[in-house]
């Protein structure tokens, strides 16, 4: 027990005289799953300090790595994939094989995270369930995301964002009245899903480092968009079940009267959040808007408000828009692209791009981790890893060869 | 049960959504959060409505939004309330604020000068565009944030012009953001035993939603995204038939697929548009008005049957009516109910984490603005 203090005081010293220390550094996070709501989650851990190993399929790996958007391929691979992975680290394993498994079991033995996403019952055939995995690692973090909760109805059906926006109503509130459903055009749901086991996992690795306890951390897709939905759908539960209704134009939120949304101008595009009716119609020379002076009209007339806002806002440019109504304290914005966006220095000052390098020397640049700790920003040089790249090293360094021998 | 944050003390000076749903978070978890507010006034949110819905004084947003949290009354400005705060400062193990950069140092309250009140805290800060540049005046508002981050240019259909994301995704992206940020932070803490400052923005979060496909454009020679000009379309990268497609009775939602397989299926006839894999891009808006000719013929139960039973991933697209009313909504157990005083009743969403087999449940009702303040005065000793 004296030993034990004294290691744990001098590793106190060592974290104190460390300026930059990441708050996850020495956790090793086991990372089984596929796509993008597992593996967000495995990027935001390594980019807080873990080291993450993606456990892949012999031969084919993560089925991202060919997952083409707009049949770009980077290096042999989909740009989703590198966006997703770098940092980590890949270990090209048969599960279906006993010496795979029995590696991986080995790895499992020194792990402080381990992440799937496979179907209800998978893991459990594989034989990486929590009760055998904290039968291994009682200390272990074991996070899993399902597209539906593991027990329900839906539990077999296909965890596709998509489906999973349709499924949830979300695809109701994007868009104008006569636009039909209409997605958000990310995988959002993924992302939340990750975010949220993100969450999970964090919160038990401080209830580990505190009170050295394992944890078992379960996120579905279904369960993370109604979060994401928490006000609507809790407006919908206690208002008598009314849908919600987007406005004819300009729709930037089913739920926010006029002028909410975005509108086009002479040449370009001007985003409007609030203001009231008549202080707008004032500032903008737009009398039509000066009678509408109860506040209730922002919401129940939006309408047309919108229709007079819309017409009247084309005459002019964003930029002369922008003089009159940002002094005012109206908030507002001009509407950017991409290139439009790069370009400002309000995006520069954030250094949000940084450059990433793979093992075979490809270079590429990516968005960085959203979150600043002690003012550092958490940026990673590693690029994303070659299917296998590292099975020697891992093998070396967690895998006895008796082990092997043995299975 | 044993909730990993049981024990920790956050006080939140935060308003609106950002802040306070990182707020909700973190109670959900099992931390004791107390809102710091200004008095008669509160958060901003309290008089903020959807719809004018209003409970016991206080709207159905904020309800929503603050449930499982204590309120403590105090004025900045005021030097005795500012002392008193002080004092809960040195006791609290995480303090996050969402005012425009400058206004904590003014009041005294900035990092420098609270980690000298108390040198373990966790000191989480919300803005809208970072502490420097151009923007780092400019309101701090979802619209405003996804109308600057290209966000714009993703959903709906060409013609449409810039589309918005239906729902405040920057604020609850960040609110995600400050969580993990925090809880990293007490990880770090736990071992350190010192401060930790934690910073996000509205921008850089909604930034990090589009990691995707930024990627894609810093790497495919700065090429914009080009949505379908279809409707129903549902992704600008990604091919046919990726989207909603309207039926004799409603909609039908279709994930990526063998396109000649799902054509061969539902008996749609593609031969002229799809002569290799990459039509299905290629020829994307042609293939999904195609389709959409096919959908039209049938209604959605009969489509998602025979798609099913083939193994193509596609379901029906619900509203909130239909979608509340699955057995998968149910099973899942998605609400809860709040109680208020005078037999008042708010029905809300629970945590979507489930944690050692439970799911985190905490029907307490948002507080009534400085609720608890003589209690926690008390409590902590601050008079």
């Amino acid at each position: 027990m004296v030993v034990m203090t004294a290691a744990s005081d001098l590793n106190d010293d060592l974290y104190q005289n460390k300026k930059y220390m990441r708050p996850l550094e020495d956790y090793l996070v086991v990372d089984f799953s596929q796509f993008l709501s597992g593996p967000s989650a495995s990027l935001r851990l390594a980019d807080m300090g873990a080291r993450v190993i993606k456990i892949e399929r012999l031969g084919v790996g993560d089925i991202c790595r060919t997952l083409y958007t707009s049949n770009l391929i980077m290096n042999g691979e989909s740009s989703v994939f590198h966006a997703i992975n770098r940092n980590k680290e890949s270990f090209e394993v048969d599960l279906k094989n006993n010496e795979g498994c029995e590696m991986v079991r080995e790895l499992l033995k020194k792990a402080d995270v381990m992440i799937h996403n496979f179907r209800p019952g998978v893991m459990e055939r594989l034989g990486f369930d929590y009760p055998s995995v904290s039968a291994l690692n009682p200390t272990i973090i074991y996070g899993e995301i399902s597209g539906y909760g593991t027990e329900t109805e839906w539990k077999n059906k296909p965890g596709q964002d998509l489906l999973l926006q349709a499924a949830t109503g979300l695809t109701s509130l994007t868009g104008n009245a006569d636009s039909g459903p209409v997605a958000m055009g990310l995988s959002i749901v993924d992302m939340l899903a990750g975010a949220h086991l993100a969450q999970g996992v964090l919160a038990c690795l401080y209830r580990k480092a505190i009170k050295n306890e394992g944890g078992f951390v379960q996120v579905s897709m279904m369960e993370s968009a109604y979060d994401f939905q928490f006000e609507t759908i809790t407006t919908f539960l206690n208002d008598g079940g009314c849908l919600p209704e987007r406005s004819e134009k300009n729709n930037a939120n089913a739920y926010l009267g006029a002028p909410y949304g975005i509108y086009q101008t002479e040449n370009g595009y001007l985003a409007l959040a609030m203001g009231s009716i008549p202080q707008l119609g004032a500032l903008l020379g737009c009398e039509k808007l000066e009678d509408y002076v109860e506040i209730s009209e922002a919401f129940d007339k939006r309408n047309e408000i919108k229709a007079i806002l819309a017409e009247h806002l084309l005459h002019s440019s964003t930029e002369k828009w922008l003089s009159i109504l940002e002094p005012a304290d109206i908030w507002c914005a001009d509407v950017l692209n991409w290139n439009a966006l790069m370009e400002h220095d309000g995006f520069k000052i954030l250094q949000m791009i940084q450059e990433v390098e793979m093992i075979d020397g490809y270079k590429y640049e990516t968005t960085r981790c959203p979150i600043r700790i002690d003012g550092e920003l958490l940026i990673s040089p590693k690029g994303s890893p070659k299917l296998g790249q590292d099975n020697e090293k891992i093998i070396k360094e967690f895998i006895t060869q008796n082990t092997i021998a043995n299975a | 049960m044993n909730k990993p944050l049981e024990g920790l003390l956050v006080l939140e000076f935060c308003q609106f959504l950002a802040g306070p749903s990182a707020g909700l978070k973190l109670a959900d978890l099992g931390a004791r959060v107390i809102k710091i507010e200004r008095p008669k006034i509160g958060d901003a949110c309290r008089q903020l409505s959807i719809k004018n819905l209003f409970i016991d004084e206080d709207s159905l947003l904020f309800h929503t939004i603050n449930r499982n949290k204590e309120s403590y009354a105090a004025d900045l400005k005021n030097p005795d309330d500012l002392d008193r705060l002080k004092k809960l400062i040195s006791k609290a193990d995480v303090m996050t604020h969402n005012f425009r950069p400058g206004v904590m140092e003014k009041i005294g309250l900035d990092y420098e000068n609270v980690k000298n009140i108390n040198p373990k805290i966790v000191y989480g800060v919300v803005t809208g565009y970072g502490n420097e540049g151009p923007w780092k005046n400019k309101p701090g508002q979802d619209l405003l944030v996804q109308a600057v981050s290209g966000l714009t240019f993703l959903s709906g259909v060409d013609v449409d012009g810039p589309v918005p994301f239906g729902l405040s995704v920057s604020d609850i992206m960040c609110g995600n953001h400050l969580v993990q940020g925090i809880l990293a932070a007490l990880i770090k803490k736990a071992k350190t035993k010192k401060s930790v400052l934690v910073e996000v923005s509205l921008l850089e979060s909604v930034l990090d939603v589009q990691f995707e496909v930024i990627t894609t454009y810093l790497n495919d020679g700065g090429k914009l995204p080009d949505r379908s000009g279809a409707k129903g379309s549902a992704h600008a990268y990604l091919s046919a038939p990726y989207g909603m497609y309207e039926t004799s009775d409603g909609h039908i939602a279709l994930a990526m697929g063998n396109l000649p397989n799902i054509c061969s299926i539902i008996n749609c006839d593609i031969s002229d548009l799809y002569v290799e894999a990459g039509s299905a891009f290629e020829n994307r808006d042609k293939l999904i008005v195609r389709l959409a000719e096919t959908f039209k013929k049938d209604n959605t139960k009969s489509w998602v049957s025979l798609l099913e039973d083939e193994g193509i991933w596609c379901t029906e697209v619900l509203n909130y009516q239909t979608a509340t009313a699955l057995s998968t909504y149910k099973a899942l157990a998605i609400e809860q109910k709040l109680a208020l005083d005078n037999n008042l009743q708010i029905k809300t969403t629970v945590s979507p984490i489930r944690l050692d087999n439970e799911k985190l449940f905490a029907p307490k009702a948002a507080p009534k603005l400085g609720f608890n303040t003589a209690d926690i005065s008390n409590e902590f000793e601050l008079n």
